[in-house]
């Protein structure tokens, strides 16, 4: 039955020490634990009364086993009380607030009237504890008894004075003894005061502080058990020192201790006092530490747990398989299994699982039959494959075909876990199609991966639908393609489709082998007939790609660079295919209108394709591909020069005052707006005489089809690497009045200030080398710092949107129903599914 | 309150009120709230269960609704 009750409110009070007595299975009293014999002393902190954690031994309070009794309290009578540290803040409030003789609050009874204490609002409360503590700040005189208030001074993490005059902790608790319980209601106190003070502590179970016992059958204790021996022996050495009536000081500095220690016993982190440590000197983890941060019990154990049935090893690239698969190792595939139910089609799969046994690759682990659940093992795997019966379930090894759940963390977004297709292959690596390094934002320099094994029919089918590789080619953030061939592929596809590629039968029938079939009957095939195969018969497209130049009249099909892509009834009329074909608008199109299936087989046989092109026609680069000829660079020279001098001009004009501000900023900041443009624009432009110069050669051929690299990159190398920014800006820091002693104070020109004349080939000057590092020095702080602060947000948001889901109606709902948007996105679109309303 | 950057804030009628929290299958406890304090409605006659409703521009959808119930502060 399920029980739908609403919690209205959360109330977390106080023990008071008499409560825990009461709860207390043993008073503890002594800091021995073990005797000569090793066993637990009785009033020690191991005292059998606490619980047990050895096999074999029954709890001496309650007589359960071990995982039968879940531990008893015990207790510690303190000698002297001290202060918890948890209540410091709420102890010196009240102290302020309440009268130091009488202990009344510190308002007199007619304003006290003004408020109803059975009904009050915060603002209220506030303006209670304001005014009552106003009293004692101003050392005014308490309304019932007249006497005089004194100011308290509050001196962190557990020390009171009053003027000068240290508050004995014991002298606090009076205080608090005498406040009344209608006045407590006043300023929302719903527990004794008297409770914040500790006259005894309780001891927790050793159940929940086990000791270990080291191969060398010596006892290690946990951290708490420590702590507690220390509270126990300082407790215990000021009970003697107090019956010996030793001087109030030494009596004072014991005292002192024993807080300190109680304090740690709670938080070892406080601010003002040193850790405990432990005698290794590592700080000794308390009750707090155990549940605070990233390593504590609610990040580590609660919001995060470890799993089963998921293995974890180096990733490595394999293109001949589908994009929805991945590789396991043998190994790992010898490790996972799944349960499976027997019936007439699979008993005969099953039964050869079973004889294979557990350390066989398509073996079994498990069955389990109407009777329980038994290993299989060489000695009984015939006799459990004889007697295997319908419904009963055979917990087999992973195999083709089964259903895994992929990760790689960081899992920033939800295509970060996809579900693949298995395929066991020999070696050690998790393989996955290049194709999807994309989502994952893997790549193959030793990132580690993770595969999930789902346990149930509904997981599994809940994966394959929801979550399938091809079921993410749409990317949810911007409705495009995120999964598609990249780099060689792009650049294979271009080589294939080009002008001019043909190939004889043979030529075609070695690229196109086990990916497609040709038509009959042709001897001949240019590339882009030999593309068209991939697609539909009855697709139709046209596109600008992406080596469109953006020419102000388009030519259309007779592009003279082919970057207009005509597809018509399934023929490659005219275009080369390039990145816009393989992973942008040609993919996203396949995928609307012929869904997931098509687009799938479509990335699949397309990148093998344009994979064997590569290798067909071979690809390289070279420094001489950034070489230029002597008339390149004087021009590229020239152009720097002129912006030189044009920024020189601009400095001029500054001067003069007859530089035109840009609206809304300062004249310097106009300079310095000028001064970047027209550097900026010298770069573009010795860019394009560059890029003239060099030609379509390989490196080009990358940038344009979108397959590596950009024309910045390139730029960058063979003419110019351009003006360095430090916090956008030109580099203005370093010593007085000048970035460098290179250079005379107060120069403004462009070298002083960060521009890089020099290309990469040429060579960066000693100056320049060091604004360009400057610059890569700020962009590498920048993404260590973005990372860590994005990781944090992204906690945050997930933590406060984890459960919030969009209705039938198209309301954005959270928890118990409450509306959040009336219409998911105020357009109640979705983004992965917002293509379709665009095609057609 | 009329400035660009203040979204259209206005009070629904009663026979409104009922119809939308029909049409969501909602209750007032479960739609989003606005303080009776709030500077939106600083010269609006509102009470304490008035639903008001908001017109805001959307970069997304051009004009998006969105509905708050009054509550006390
Ligand atoms: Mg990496
Ligand atoms: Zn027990
Ligand atoms: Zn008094
Ligand atoms: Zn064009």
């Amino acid at each position: 039955m399920i029980v739908r009750k609403k919690i209205c409110r959360i109330e977390f009070g106080l023990f008071s020490s008499k409560m825990i007595r009461k709860l207390s299975a043993a008073k503890i009293y002594t800091p021995n634990t073990y005797d000569e014999d090793g066993y637990p002393i009785e009033g020690g902190l191991m005292d059998p009364r606490l619980g047990v954690i050895d096999p074999g031994i029954r709890c001496k309070t309650c007589g359960g086993r071990l995982g039968e009794c879940q531990g008893h309290f015990g207790h510690i009578e303190l000698v002297r009380p001290v202060i918890h540290v948890g209540y410091a803040r709420e102890i010196y409030l009240l102290l302020r607030a309440t009268c130091r003789k009488c202990g009344r609050l510190l308002l007199s009874e007619e304003e006290l009237k003004k408020y109803n204490p059975e009904n009050m609002t915060k603002s209220q409360f506030n303006d209670i504890w304001e005014r009552a503590i106003r009293v004692t700040d101003s050392e005014g005189s308490c309304p019932y008894c007249g006497e005089k208030q004194i100011k308290i001074k509050f001196v962190r993490p557990y020390s009171y004075y009053e003027g000068d005059d240290n508050l004995l902790v014991t002298d606090i608790k009076e205080r608090f003894e005498k406040i009344t319980d209608d006045d407590l209601k006043f300023i929302g106190i719903k527990v004794r005061p008297e409770w914040m003070i500790l006259s005894c502590i309780p001891v927790l179970p050793i159940t929940a502080r086990p000791s270990i016992t080291l191969e060398s059958s010596d006892r290690s204790e946990d951290d708490l058990t420590h702590k507690l021996v220390d509270i126990l022996r300082i407790n215990q050495r000021l009970e003697e020192n107090i019956n010996s009536g030793a001087p109030q000081l030494i009596i004072e500095d014991l005292w002192d201790l024993l807080q300190y220690h109680v304090a740690t016993y709670f938080d070892n982190g406080i601010t003002g006092i040193p850790p405990a440590r432990h005698r290794s000197g590592r700080p000794l983890k308390t009750i707090a530490q155990r549940l605070k941060g990233k390593e504590g019990r609610f990040r580590k154990n609660l919001s995060g747990k470890r799993v089963n049935f998921s293995a974890r090893t180096v990733i490595g690239p394999d293109p001949n398989i589908s994009i929805n698969e991945v590789g396991v190792p043998e190994v790992i595939a010898l490790e996972l299994t799944v349960p499976e139910e027997v019936n007439e089609r699979n008993i005969e799969d099953l039964r050869k699982c079973i004889l294979n046994g557990p350390k066989k690759h398509p073996g079994a682990v498990n069955v389990i039959t109407s009777i329980g659940r038994r290993r299989i093992l060489e000695e009984n795997k015939e006799e459990i494959a004889k007697n295997l019966q319908y419904g009963d379930i055979v917990e087999r090894h992973i195999q083709d075909g089964d259903i895994a759940i992929f990760n790689r963390q960081p899992s920033l977004h939800r295509i970060s876990m996809m579900c693949h297709y298995v395929r066991v292959l020999p070696h050690n690596t998790l393989r996955l199609n290049t194709a999807v390094c994309a989502p994952y934002n893997a790549d193959f320099d030793g990132d580690e991966m993770n595969i999930h094994i789902p346990q149930s029919e509904e997981a599994m089918a809940e994966a394959e639908i929801l979550m399938k590789v091809q079921e993410c080619i749409i990317s949810p953030r911007h409705g495009k393609p995120i999964i598609g061939g990249r780099h060689d592929h792009v650049t294979g596809v271009y080589l294939l489709t080009k002008k001019g590629v043909e190939f004889t039968r043979s030529e075609a029938l070695k690229l196109t082998q086990g990916i497609i079939k040709l038509p009959k009957g042709k001897d001949k095939f240019t590339g882009k007939e030999i593309f068209q195969e991939l697609l539909p018969r009855d697709f139709s497209i046209e596109y600008k790609g992406k080596l469109c130049k953006k020419c102000e009249k388009c030519l259309k099909e007779r592009c003279e660079i082919e970057a207009y892509v005509k597809i018509k009834n399934g023929k490659l009329l005219s275009g080369i295919i390039d990145a816009e074909g393989m992973s942008g608008k040609l993919l996203e199109k396949l995928f609307v209108k012929y869904g997931s299936d098509v687009a799938r087989e479509f990335i699949d046989n397309s990148t093998k394709l344009a994979i064997r092109v590569v290798m067909k026609f071979g690809f390289t680069i070279s420094a001489d591909d950034w070489k230029l000829s002597e008339k390149a660079r004087k021009r590229i020279d020239e152009l720097i020069e002129k912006a030189k001098l044009d920024v020189d001009k601009l400095i001029q004009e500054y001067k003069s005052g007859r530089l035109k501000i840009i609206p809304g900023k300062s004249l310097e900041e106009s300079l310095e707006d000028y001064a970047i443009m027209d550097l900026g624009n010298a770069r573009n432009l010795a860019g394009k005489a560059a890029e003239e110069d060099v030609g379509f050669n390989s490196a080009v051929i990358m940038a344009k089809t979108g397959a590596r690299g950009s024309l910045l990159n390139l730029t960058q190398m063979s003419a110019v690497v351009g003006q360095q920014a430090v916090r956008g800006k030109r580099i203005k820091r370093g010593y007085y009045g000048r970035t460098l002693p290179h250079f005379k104070k107060g120069d403004v020109s462009a070298e002083a200030n960060g521009f890089v004349t020099n290309s990469f080939s040429t060579g960066l000057t000693p100056t320049e080398y060091f604004f360009h590092s400057m610059g890569g020095r700020e962009s590498l702080v920048d993404t260590a710092i973005r990372t860590a602060r994005s990781g944090y947000m992204q906690r945050r948001l997930i933590n406060a949107l984890q459960d919030l889901k969009i209705n039938d109606d198209g309301t954005v709902r959270g928890d118990s129903n409450v509306v959040v948007q009336f219409k998911y996105g105020e357009d109640g679109i979705d983004p992965m599914k917002k293509c379709y309303l665009e095609i057609e | 309150m009329r400035h660009r950057l203040v979204p259209r804030h206005e009070v629904l009628s009663k026979e409104e009120a009922e119809k939308l929290l029909k049409f969501y299958n909602v209750t007032k406890n479960e739609i989003p709230r606005i303080k009776k304090t709030d500077p939106a409605l600083k010269d609006m006659d509102v009470k304490v269960g008035d639903i008001i409703k908001i017109t805001r521009e959307s970069p997304t959808s051009g004009v998006a609704i969105y509905y708050r119930v009054v509550i006390e502060g």
